[in-house]
């Protein structure tokens, strides 16, 4: 692996961020160990690392959030000098000219995009605010960076890409100099995705620098000028996104080879669970269904694609047994299912891959060992005498442990301890130990990186193979693409037919998602796209 | 019909206005530590303290506008104590509250007794007077009904526009807002969370204790025990029917003083029919039922009672 330090070709005149040997630990766990990182201006320099991997700390440290045991940071100010940044002091940071924007918006969903970005800027004891001028100045930086959102709407009326540039324009209006992105793409659609990065390279083009964080490799190969990898709290390597290919990234930042996922063919058999003309309507379109036609087939993987908030908790809690439709049938292995309770599900061989492993997934305050028995606690295996029986219930986790790999200190260890990555693999054992017919796995991969990430997928595609029909509900089109065998999309309650894979262009499924083209079912019963809608 | 009659009286007006008026500064000082994120369950507590604080620091001889100055004192004071335990310290705000409540209740009744241990009826204070403003006071129907109210009417009723103004003109009220749907957004712009909070705090509770302060001051001469009667609890529910808006607590407040001034001469009408009891109930149940038919799509500030601790994200 060749990561020869960067050779800069720019003037130290154009360097405006440098951090030099910081160090940082929590106790015993070295997170940040002696790394450097310089920024020059008009750089876009790619972030990029495995969860735990400390770029986190390493920007907490930048925004005066922690202080770094050793090492500096070193910020250029407006005349060009280089000065120490105050450490520990998060406002020295804002006047320096760092603007963040993280992957959970700091905003107030009540207030307007102007108030928030007002917000804290003028004095706060005064008779009256002055927006005038605040509009002007935020007009001529909207129309420099292209980045146009509607700023009198109340917050929780924006897409979550208009308020990613309300985030933005935030750290405009207060003068920013380089802005730190978190996951930018993480929520976004493509074309979402794209746009930004367009924004992004204007900005770069006027002098603004920017850190992405980022685990994506793709993406950020098409936009950083620069890429530093951190792994284990070291910096593992720094090249020009130039010189970098995408396997070779991936290594550096896993430290290992990366198994890539691949689907072998395999005929599906017959339906699991069938919706027909299904609708739910609960007058919000991220919880409801409008005549929605799903099949899903044994040993096949259903992806179904969409931007969250879609109606995909709709869909979710429907195959749970959580809701039930208020038109339409739901038919499991041919049968009319007339009960709709959780149980019943489970009974019938649906098992779920929660969307929110934390809250939905597992009791934190639980052990190990009860989280993997607490779906089957009514299952004779367990108990003895009507009683759990925690022999049992512990060397089924004992099993689980080492089967699938979680980390953690035992099974009598509680829940909460686990990293999200090991959570997940504790769901997996949970779940397919089974031997479910029906997965439904609802984001299983979202935020794990990419070792984790190979995991879930192995593991599903073992299900598949094994006859078990899988529901992918995913926004990562990467994710979709390579495992599922056919992709619907859902987009404000209405599901698409679903198409195979192998036949689906990348960026019709972008717009797609984005709902600005719709798939059409032809009468001979193939999928066709209509391309007469693509505005 | 006796009901339109009773409607059409001016001086069922000036009852309800009366009635409504702790209610108004109650509603305002919940509002406040509301729209920060703090629900602020010691408003029975503040009340009594209020009431009784104001009404002592009168009796011992300072003027009645010290009195007031004293009662929002005192209602600070306790508020303070439940912003500690409640901001940077993150305790239930339910435990805290009603904590709160207790204490300042039992404060003002033990300092009460130890002021006057001997006496059996409360001494008297001259409390404020109505009103007589040249012109206005004289003008039909509202004249009775509006100008001939007391000063600390007046300044409830002035307190809902200023704060009003404050919340949705002024950077302060922004950031106010901002704090109670989403602390990191205050933070994220390198305001303080705690500050804003514990002053909100701060501030809510001295208008809780203007409400009480209002009572023996003005409404009556002379403080008693059990005078509170559940005001504090109402203004908490109103507080829920006016949206966290100081216009609606104002139709709220003034509904329920309404109400409470309407049984009473509904009373007098029919009252050989129906026990009194049923009369007393009528305010509550009205606003349980406005609360109903109000609050099923209420809009909660999204922080409220979720504690917020630096450097968490």
């Amino acid at each position: 692996m060749s990561s020869a330090a960067h050779k800069s070709s720019e003037t130290s005149q154009d360097l405006l961020l440098s951090l030099a040997g910081v160090t940082k630990r929590f106790g015993p766990l070295v997170a940040n160990n002696a790394i450097d990182l310089t920024v020059h201006k008009g750089e876009i320099v790619a972030l990029l690392g495995e969860n735990g991997a400390g770029k986190t700390t390493l920007m907490n440290i930048l925004f005066g959030h922690y202080v770094a045991d050793e090492g500096t940071v070193t910020v250029a100010g407006r005349d060009g000098n280089l000065e120490q940044l105050e450490p520990g002091a998060p406002q020295a940071a804002l006047d320096a000219g760092i603007g963040m924007v993280h992957q959970h918006f700091t905003l107030a969903e009540n207030l307007t995009g102007l108030d928030n970005i007002v917000l804290g800027t003028e004095p706060i004891f005064r008779l009256r605010r002055d927006r005038s001028t605040a509009r002007a100045k935020l007009g001529e930086l909207m129309a420099g960076s292209g980045l146009n959102v509607d700023l009198d709407q109340p917050v929780h009326k924006l897409t979550v890409g208009e308020k990613q540039r309300v985030e933005i324009l935030k750290a405009l209006y207060r003068n920013a100099r380089l802005l730190v992105l978190d996951e930018p793409t993480a929520v976004l659609t493509p074309q979402e995705a794209d746009s930004l990065f367009a924004i992004l390279r204007k900005l770069a083009a006027t002098g603004l620098a920017v850190i992405i964080i980022a685990h994506k490799l793709a993406e950020v190969l098409a936009v950083s000028h620069r890429i530093a990898v951190l792994r284990g709290g070291a910096k593992v390597g720094e090249m020009k996104t130039s010189d970098a290919n995408h396997k070779s990234i991936a290594e550096l930042m896993v430290g290992r080879e990366v198994p890539v996922s691949r689907r072998t063919p395999r005929a599906p058999g017959k339906p699991v669970i069938t919706l027909a003309d299904v609708t739910i309507d609960r007058g919000d379109s991220r919880r409801s269904l409008h005549g929605v036609n799903v099949t899903a087939r044994e040993g096949e993987i259903l992806g179904i694609a969409g931007v969250s908030g879609n109606g995909q908790a709709a869909l979710a809690q429907l195959i749970a047994g959580l809701d039930k439709p208020d038109s339409g049938t739901v038919e499991i292995f041919g049968e009319k299912v007339t009960k709709f309770d959780a149980h019943t599900f489970a009974q019938n061989g649906i098992a779920r891959i929660p969307e929110d492993r934390h809250h939905d997934g597992m009791v934190g305050s639980m052990t190990v060992a009860e989280n993997i028995a607490i779906e089957d606690v009514r299952s004779p295996e367990y108990q003895k005498l009507g009683f759990l029986d925690f022999d049992a219930i512990r060397k089924r986790a004992e099993h689980a442990i080492a089967d699938y790999d979680v980390r953690c200190p035992g099974p009598d260890a509680p829940a909460r301890l686990l990293s999200g990555g090991n959570i997940q693999k504790l769901i997996l054992a949970r779940v397919l130990e089974k031997s479910p017919k029906l997965i439904l796995a609802n984001q299983p991969s979202r935020g794990l990186d990419v070792g984790a990430q190979s995991e879930v997928h192995r593991r599903l595609l073992e299900a598949r193979q094994g006859g078990a029909a899988v529901i992918l509900i995913s926004e990562d089109l990467d994710e979709l693409l390579t495992i599922s065998d056919q992709i619907a999309v859902i987009h404000a309650g209405h599901i698409t037919p679903a198409m195979p894979t192998d036949s689906i262009d990348r960026s019709e499924l972008g717009l797609m998602m984005a709902g600005q083209k719709t798939a059409q079912h032809a009468p001979d019963g193939t999928t066709t796209t209509n391309p007469g809608e693509t505005a | 019909m006796e009901i339109i009659d009773i409607l059409l009286a001016a001086s069922f007006w000036e009852a309800a206005i009366r009635i409504a008026t702790p209610l108004i500064f109650g509603v305002l000082g919940a509002l406040i530590c509301e729209r920060a994120g703090v629900l602020n369950l010691g408003i029975e507590g503040i009340f009594t303290a209020g009431a009784m604080a104001g009404w002592m620091a009168v009796w011992l001889g300072a003027g009645l506008w010290g009195g007031v100055l004293v009662a929002a004192l005192a209602g600070g004071f306790f508020g303070l104590i439940h912003a500690i335990l409640t901001v940077p310290l993150g305790l239930s705000q339910h435990v805290s509250g009603i904590g709160v409540t207790l204490l300042a209740t039992s404060l003002s009744y033990f300092t009460y007794r130890t002021a006057l241990p001997d006496v059996s009826s409360p001494p008297r204070i001259e409390p404020f007077r109505p009103l007589d403003i040249p012109f206005l006071s004289d003008l039909p129907f509202i004249g009775q009904a509006l100008f001939s109210q007391t000063a600390m009417t007046m300044l409830a009723l002035v307190l809902v526009f200023v704060t009003g103004w404050v919340l949705y003109r002024t950077p302060l009220g922004l950031a106010i807002r901002a704090v109670g749907d989403n602390p990191s957004s205050v933070e994220a712009q390198g305001l303080s969370v705690y500050g804003l909070r514990i002053g909100a705090v701060v501030v809510g509770s001295s208008l809780m204790a203007l409400g009480g302060a209002f009572l023996t001051m003005s409404a009556f001469d002379a403080f008693f025990f059990g005078m509170i009667n559940g005001r504090g609890w109402v203004c908490i529910a109103l507080t829920v029917f006016a949206s966290w808006r100081p216009g609606k607590a104002l139709i709220g407040a003034l509904l329920f003083g309404a109400f409470d001034a309407f049984q009473v001469r509904l009373q007098t009408e029919v009252g050989a029919f129906l026990p009194s009891q049923v009369f007393l109930m009528m305010p509550y149940i009205l606003s349980i039922i406005a609360l109903i038919v109000v609050a099923r799509k209420a809009d909660y500030p999204k922080a409220l009672l979720v504690p917020w601790f630096k450097g968490q994200r």
